[in-house]
């Protein structure tokens, strides 16, 4: 088969993975003799109509899998055409493909092939080529397969930026149903391992160096939303569990989608991508705004509200905390505001000590006003006190018509403004 | 009203602010005009002391980082910006720098990040078509930067790809690196960039495979890959196709799986 054939076939088998970031690699590069540099924050070298970004070239190994997930496009079971590269076809590929300056580098994954020792040796052996016998000093991002010994593990670590294993579902009864190979206490075991070694590496990495200590961007993992009843409660619970424990640098969320010839246990309908971003905002609410995943949900509504954002939701339950002052209320206090984000957080700490905050400064820093206004005083402007009994509050600040927002808000979400 | 010419870089900007804010000129009574390629024309500005020019005036290292990025927006109202903000923070507000919504304060920051924007999207779009010659392989792209950062980019360039030969040509500058040196020479027209490289297939290939039918949000790619970008980059023409196609692909596996089914 040739190698567009199979390029084909094995980045289309790829697809269903959400990760694409490229960032959290220290800087570095390859030198005179080597190729490629990584930087703190990764480059979106393209973008498909999906909305995804294109950094990293995203492939399988091979489609070939022992494995029988139900959600996943290339189980045993599926008809799928197979496919498998050599090393050294992707090898050529990943440089010439960066060379022309179309990628960041590699996000390498398999199915299972003979046994999960001789596919993570496959996937090592890439990495450790493009490193070793090429100076590849680009990104690259290898899947962990958690059932492979812990050496060889440790040396995926050795030759990639980051390293991930999806747990894929939120609980052991979920994966007991669609995907019967997979341990739930395994998959974090390994977590826990990697974690360990990463934490070594970092104590004694010298700066700057040509090429990775040990998966110096960490870990990320993926879940699919959508596939079982899950609830949204459960899902942002098991992820602040994910982030908390082995220390997880991202978790992706991803809305599940139809797959040509999917088994029989699987919805036949999309999740809205809507859901899919209201998870993504309240990751960022947990990881940058002090958020804890209790907060998000209610025993009475536990998935988040599809048409409002989670910060905004958040407000109207605990109307009693608002309106905050700009001028006087803290850090913690700011980041809670709907509509105000990180960013203008801070340049409203920075900027109180010698300006007064009015409502122009906010417009002019393009805040929301109208999600904004009812949970603020400036000095000129002071909202009657949030009454309880304002039932109305919300439809007066919630957007009209939900794909609408969704777009809006997307740009947002992306940037981690809320 | 006092006219003053410079050459419309950073450099030439500081030159002539130093010497108008030691001869006390309010930023009212500048108009600042651009003299692309020309000596700053001394004639036409500086009656101030020669000795008042080499005061060095102390500002704020945020101040002159912003001002350094903002030098190089397109718009030709950056230099009378730059000089007001200066004058402020040597007349009362030393520390303008800190309040991000002064009107003033806020037109750098914004015109920092659209630098900054326009120098990132250089890094992710350019893309290089490989030339075979006597002296080996030269990776040569055509790009067209928003504003004048060039400069700026080719540095992260030069360090990515160290080891290759390349060009990157611009309709204002082109850049080039040998292996050894970073060089810069007068624009070309985009006829002077190769038209294709031969590897644009298998790049087309993966771009049409890694997208999912099944969840289409245009304006999220838009929002982050605009229009303007697409003449330039070999994937884009499948966009229109792919967006075409995708709703018949979903429904026909949709399809295939309900009738997988076995009737309720």
């Amino acid at each position: 088969m040739e190698v567009a054939a199979k390029l084909s076939i094995l980045a289309d088998a790829a697809k269903y993975d959400a990760s694409c970031s490229s960032s959290g690699a220290k800087g570095r590069r390859g030198g005179a003799k080597g190729l490629g540099s990584t930087e703190g924050t990764g480059i979106c070298h393209s973008y498909t109509p999906d909305g995804r970004c294109v950094s990293l070239l995203k492939v399988l190994l091979t489609n070939y899998c022992i494995y029988d997930c139900q959600y996943c496009i290339n189980r045993r079971s599926s008809d799928v055409r197979r496919a498998r590269f050599k090393v050294d076809e992707l090898v050529a590929l990943v440089l010439d493909f960066y060379r022309r300056n179309y990628i960041e580098g590699l996000f390498l994954s398999s199915g299972i092939i003979r046994t999960p020792d001789y596919t993570m040796e496959q996937l090592i052996a890439v990495a450790k080529t493009l490193r070793r016998e090429h100076g590849f000093a680009g990104y690259i991002h290898l899947k962990t397969i958690p059932d492979a010994s812990p050496e060889l593990l440790d040396e995926a670590g050795r030759w990639a930026d980051r390293l991930s294993i999806n747990v894929e579902l939120p609980t052991q009864e979920n994966l007991d149903r669609l995907a019967p190979e997979k341990q739930l206490v395994q998959i974090t075991g390994a977590m826990g391992r990697m974690k360990e070694r990463i934490a070594e590496a970092k104590a004694d990495a010298a700066p700057r160096r040509t090429l990775p200590r040990f998966a110096p961007a960490g870990q990320s993992t993926q879940m699919i939303v959508g596939a079982t009843e899950a609830t949204d409660t459960t899902i942002l619970h098991t992820a602040s569990e994910l982030y908390r424990g082995p220390e997880l640098r991202r978790v992706y969320y991803s809305g599940f989608s139809p797959i040509p010839d999917a088994a029989a246990g699987l919805p036949l309908i999309a999740t809205p991508l809507v859901r899919e971003h209201r998870l993504y905002q309240a990751d960022w609410l947990m990881r940058f705004y002090g958020f804890e995943a209790r907060e998000l949900t209610t025993p009475k509504a536990p998935n988040l509200d599809l048409g409002l954002d989670p910060k905004t939701s958040w407000a109207l339950r605990n109307r009693e905390r608002f309106p905050v002052d700009l001028n006087l209320a803290d850090r913690e206090e700011l980041l809670r505001i709907p509509g105000l984000g990180t960013r203008n957080v801070k340049r409203i700490l920075a900027a109180r000590r010698w300006h007064r905050i009015r409502l122009a400064d906010l417009a002019r820093m393009r805040v929301p006003l109208k999600r904004a206004l009812p949970f603020i005083i400036t000095d000129d402007h002071r909202p009657r006190l949030l009454n309880p009994d304002a039932l109305d509050l919300r439809d007066r600040i919630a957007p009209k018509g939900s794909q609408t927002d969704l777009f809006e808000t997307a740009f947002a979400a992306l940037h981690g403004e809320l | 009203m006092r006219r003053t010419s410079i050459e419309p870089t950073f450099q030439g900007w500081r030159e002539a602010a130093r010497g108008l804010l030691a001869a006390g000129v309010e930023p009212r009574d500048v108009l600042w005009d651009e003299a692309e390629g020309e000596q700053p024309g001394l004639d036409l500005v500086d009656d101030a002391p020669a000795a008042a020019v080499q005061a060095t005036a102390r500002v704020p290292r945020a101040f002159m980082a912003l001002a350094e990025a903002a030098a190089c927006h397109s718009d030709a109202e950056r230099w009378a910006i730059l000089y007001r903000v200066l004058w402020r923070l040597k007349h009362g507000e030393p520390r303008l720098m800190e309040v991000a919504m002064d009107p003033d304060v806020h037109r750098m920051l914004a015109m920092e990040k659209a630098v900054r924007r326009d120098v990132h999207k250089t890094k992710a779009f350019v893309r290089f078509r490989a030339v075979e010659g006597e002296e080996g392989t030269h990776y040569v792209a055509w790009f067209e930067p928003e504003h004048h950062t060039l400069e700026r980019t080719a540095p992260f360039f030069a360090e990515r790809f160290a080891s290759m030969r390349w060009s990157i040509l611009t309709p204002r500058r082109c850049a080039h690196w040998d292996g050894s040196a970073l060089w810069f020479s007068e624009g070309v027209p985009r006829s002077a960039a190769p038209s294709a490289d031969a590897l644009e297939d298998l790049w087309r290939t993966y771009y049409a495979s890694i997208f999912n039918p099944a969840r289409m949000k245009p304006r999220a790619m838009k929002s982050e890959m605009p229009l303007k970008y697409w003449r330039n980059l070999p994937e884009a023409e499948l966009i229109q196709p792919l967006m075409r196609d995708a709703p018949a692909r979903v429904r026909r596996m949709i399809e295939e799986q309900s009738k997988a089914r076995p009737p309720e």
